[in-house]
């Protein structure tokens, strides 16, 4: 096969995935009005991505905060500044780190979690099973955990932006000696409304993003072994990529 | 009931069915046999409306299934059940959840009438006491024996057997034997067949079917058939590797196949 057919293939594959995956948004947004008026089904999804993602996504918060106070007390303090870390790490926290990093921990944790399971489902037939029963794997299945992971995401990330702020402050009263009042104050003082408004949104946009890709991905799976690891590791490479590439559209519409 | 009419169908080029014709009749068991990748489970994709046929009719309850709407469809499901080859239990529930299942979705019965139904529909395939247990927790023939629970809850007209004896040890060989032929018996059900085993089909059936190569080569009582002077049917009923089946998939000579890649 020559490299200018193969590109061509590839570019057509590259499209008719774009174009499934549009066209099963849109069909998981339609059955997505039944699973609401289902909370046992939904709040269970909810604790599946959400609350089962905790754990690591509290450890990752608390040291990038971490990080955050030492890194930018060592910047800011050749400027002189360093009492205004609280301003540096709360604004880096909500506007950018804790949505990123929280969708790239979730991509990971509950993405794959959410591939694997209904890739599995596809494969044991189950998804088959049901659509045999007369009920609509897509309402039941798809839709409660697409919404699930939704709903669990802007939460993880208000989770990992405050974890995240106690570590920057660990580290800078704490250890550095910064003013507790002073990181406090200056921190209450410069962070807007539309500051959490643009953590808020991006949050939302992964979270569509991330849990679209996971059931996509694994209702799509192909029924074996092969498959079903495949289509978890594509969950994880597609999240991440689409969470940076979105990370900068959004970025640019917000500043 | 079930009327396949002069079905054609081809996945990827590849012909499946070519003049498919059989009919499964209203309060009997229906024998679908064939040797492996005859295009059985196929059929009952077809049967239920998964795939469409590219020619010909599928016709269920009367009505020709390519015709119909999704939600004609799931109306026509909700009168049939099925029991998969590996029971397609829903994992994340108890075997009592997933008998449960079909009439919780379907229905808006209080929570005593499903348990009463739930268990009788349990009690009928010897596994009331098995009621909180997990599909995981389950052996092979369990699993079916629930699945078919699960199949009869809502009290089909109709009930497709896709494979059900296989790998089953004798008693649950003969559990299952048992029990599709007391659903026939007792509740009327319609039932079609799906298996290559000979044996173990020509003791429940009254009608039925030989594929091979995507059509029908023989139909009759079981026992017609084991009587049948056709080559294809004698090669298929009494198990031999010689016959119009070939063992081998296609290849070229082996010998020099052999020698070929040896020289190389």
């Amino acid at each position: 096969m020559s490299a200018n057919a193969r590109s061509d293939g590839l570019l057509l594959g590259g499209v008719r995935r774009l174009g499934s995956a549009a066209l099963f948004f849109v069909q998981l947004l339609i059955a997505c009005v039944p699973a609401l008026a289902r909370p046992r089904l939904l709040s269970r999804q909810i604790y599946n991505a959400g609350a089962r993602s905790l754990i690591i996504v509290m450890l990752s918060g608390l040291f990038v905060g971490m990080v955050l106070g030492l890194q930018g007390y060592d910047l800011l303090q050749r400027f002189g500044s360093e009492q205004s870390l609280g301003i540096a790490a709360a604004l880096g926290l909500l506007r950018e780190l804790a949505p990123v990093i929280t969708a790239l921990l979730f991509a990971g944790r509950a993405g794959t979690a959410l591939t694997s399971e209904i890739g599995l489902m596809r494969a044991t037939d189950q998804l088959t099973a049901m659509e045999i029963m007369a009920v609509d794997p897509l309402r039941y299945v798809a839709a409660p955990r697409f919404l699930g992971g939704v709903i669990a995401m802007p939460l993880l990330t208000a989770i990992f932006s405050v974890i995240g702020l106690f570590g920057a402050q660990l580290v800078g009263v704490q250890l550095m000696g910064i003013d507790h009042g002073v990181f406090w104050s200056q921190t209450q003082g410069a962070v807007a409304l539309h500051d959490v408004n643009e953590g808020i949104v991006k949050s939302l946009v992964f979270g569509t993003a991330c849990s679209l890709i996971a059931v996509h991905e694994g209702y799509h799976a192909a029924p074996t072994a092969e498959g079903v690891g495949l289509a978890t590791t594509r969950t994880v490479v597609a999240s991440s990529v689409l969470t940076l590439l979105l990370d900068y559209v959004l970025t640019a519409e917000f500043l | 009931m079930v009327d396949v009419r002069d079905v054609h169908y081809a996945v990827g080029g590849r012909e499946i069915f070519s003049g498919l014709t059989l009919r499964a009749r209203a309060g009997r068991i229906t024998a679908v046999m064939g040797p492996s990748g005859a295009g059985k489970t196929t059929l009952l994709r077809l049967i239920t409306a998964q795939n469409s046929a590219d020619s010909g009719e599928v016709r269920v309850f009367g009505q020709d299934v390519a015709r119909l709407s999704g939600r004609e469809i799931y109306g026509i499901r909700q009168r049939m059940g099925m029991l998969f080859q590996n029971g397609a239990l829903l994992t994340d529930m108890s075997v009592f959840e997933n008998v449960a299942f079909p009439v919780r979705e379907h229905s808006d019965l209080p929570e005593p009438l499903i348990r009463m139904l739930v268990l009788t529909k349990l009690q009928a395939v010897g596994l009331r006491g098995a009621a909180q247990l997990m599909p995981a927790e389950l052996s092979g023939g369990m699993a079916r024996r629930v699945a078919l629970a699960r199949a009869i809850v809502m009290d089909p007209e109709v009930l497709i057997y896709d494979e059900p004896f296989v790998g089953l040890d004798p008693i649950s060989l003969g559990v299952i034997l048992r029990l599709i032929k007391h659903m026939n018996q007792a509740l009327g059900i319609t039932s079609i067949v799906v298996s290559h085993d000979v044996v173990e089909l020509a003791k429940i059936a009254d009608d039925s079917y030989l594929m091979s190569a995507g059509r029908i080569v023989a139909t009759g009582a079981p026992a017609e058939l084991a009587a049948s002077d056709s080559p294809a049917v004698h090669q298929f009923m009494t198990g031999s590797p010689e016959g119009p089946v070939a063992f081998h998939y296609p290849a070229p000579d082996y010998a020099a196949q052999l020698f070929d890649e040896a020289d190389r």
